[in-house]
């Protein structure tokens, strides 16, 4: 350390006595790379004012006085100014260990989201699921049985962040517990429902749908606990309808059921899932209207429904700015013309 | 954005006012002074949202903990005020079936 300093001082010096002399830009840059080796070496600002004082004390030895003791009130200040500059970098590690722990969750996270892919004949399946900080409080699903029955779901935790990712895991555990109920969508909700509420803080809650399509007879059947409704495209009347559900959120009150839907698939229809995320993007003036997103599906509904889905989110990303305010879930499934 | 919260306490009846946005960033704030009209017991909490153009789920969450502590005070939630989009949100959530919510006249005219 003392060998640090002494070398501080003559390089301090050289630098100090080759501005004097010439008052160059040059010098004055020489200033700036030095100012960033001392925060390296941990020098505090007081250190700084104290090494310029000895520096020049030694330079012009016959200083007045009170120039001499004006740099004592200087140091007097600069300590102030070491204190914060101290915390400051304490605050800066610790954020740095924050975000390191915080990826680990997020990596975590990633691995509770089903990876295979759905390789059903006559089937064609995508999804996008994007968090709007690290860690994401949507919840998607898919899962096909020995029969090539599907599954599919798209949750989302109220609030995002933390806490709402921390809520997801225990979803995705749920549904685990209760595999027999895969191709039931308003009894899975139901027992969904008596697990979310045993679990959960009181002003918390989860929204779901869940579908289940029968590739044997082409039927679709689906439910939702007051979840943002998703679409259903008719290829033969070339239109979207809304999958409107009834049923309350998940988490709410034990005793919930939950209606069921089921429609009849024809060659080219397909079902839209997504979580408000979607619905609810902003851009600076307004709001995006759902007429807007099911225009942006129908622009690229010729193409394969994992490229539909990245699409959408690209364009929708691209009008807010790059900003998602909220997690962004899309998931396609569509019967093969 | 903001929001602006009111509060005028009678005594059978607390109405609050809100104008601006609930979000995640102004919900500590309504929660801070909503829950405790909620929590005194049997009176009516008349929440106006005349002035609020936008909730977002995280709002919606400090109506379900009014609502259950209201319940367990026996006092009575009231939301009033809702314009079509706010109104949208509480339909699609189930919600409008366990909330007692009074629709905004003008908007549905």
């Amino acid at each position: 350390m003392e060998k640090t300093k002494l070398s501080m001082y003559q390089l301090y010096k050289d630098m100090l006595d080759n501005y004097l002399q010439s008052k160059s830009e040059h010098a004055l840059y020489a200033a700036q790379q030095f100012s960033k080796e001392m925060m390296e070496k941990d020098m505090s600002p007081e250190e700084m004012v104290s090494l310029h004082m000895s520096v020049f004390q030694e330079m012009v030895p016959d200083l007045p006085e009170e120039v001499v003791d004006s740099f004592d009130l200087l140091l007097e200040v600069m300590i102030g100014y070491g204190l914060a500059y101290r915390e400051h970098q304490s605050l800066r590690d610790r954020q740095q260990q924050l975000e390191s722990e915080l990826n680990v969750a997020a990596e975590m996270q990633q691995t509770l989201l089903p990876d295979e892919h759905i390789d059903a004949k006559g089937i064609d399946f995508g999804v996008i699921s994007v968090p709007a900080g690290k860690m994401s409080g949507d919840y998607y699903h898919y899962i096909q049985d020995e029969h090539g029955c599907i599954g599919v779901a798209v949750a989302d935790v109220i609030g995002k962040g933390v806490p709402a990712a921390m809520c997801m895991s225990m979803i995705k555990y749920a549904m685990e517990s209760i595999p027999e109920q895969r191709l039931q969508p308003a009894a899975l909700l139901e027992s969904l429902n008596r697990v979310v509420e045993r679990n959960i803080d009181s002003n918390m809650f989860i929204t779901m749908v869940y579908g289940s399509y029968d590739p044997r007879d082409h039927r679709f059947y689906y439910a939702g606990a007051g979840h943002e409704p998703g679409f259903y495209y008719s290829a033969s009347k070339d239109t979207f309808e809304e999958l409107t559900t009834k049923g309350l959120v998940l988490g709410l009150s034990q005793k919930v059921t939950y209606e069921e839907y089921v429609k009849d698939v024809q060659p080219g229809d397909f079902f839209v899932l997504l979580s408000d995320g979607v619905t609810e993007c902003r851009t600076e003036e307004d709001f995006i209207e759902r007429e807007q997103i099911t225009e942006m599906i129908r622009k690229y509904q010729h193409l394969p429904a994992q490229d539909i889905v990245n699409r959408v989110y690209r364009e929708l990303e691209k009008m807010q700015d790059f900003q998602l305010r909220d997690d962004f879930t899309l998931l396609i499934l569509k019967r093969d013309v | 954005m903001n929001l602006q919260i009111d509060i005028k306490e009678n005594t059978n009846e607390n109405l609050v006012s809100l104008s601006g946005e609930i979000d995640v960033y102004t919900v500590p704030k309504l929660k801070e002074e909503l829950l405790p009209l909620t929590e005194e017991q049997n009176k009516n909490i008349i929440v106006d949202l005349s002035g609020v153009h936008y909730i977002d789920s995280t709002g919606l969450g400090v109506f379900i903990g009014a609502l259950k502590s209201a319940d367990q005070s026996g006092s009575h939630l009231k939301i009033t005020g809702v314009n079509s989009r706010v109104r949208r949100l509480f339909t699609i959530t189930g919600l409008d079936e366990v909330i007692d919510i009074e629709v905004n006249e003008r908007e549905e005219a």
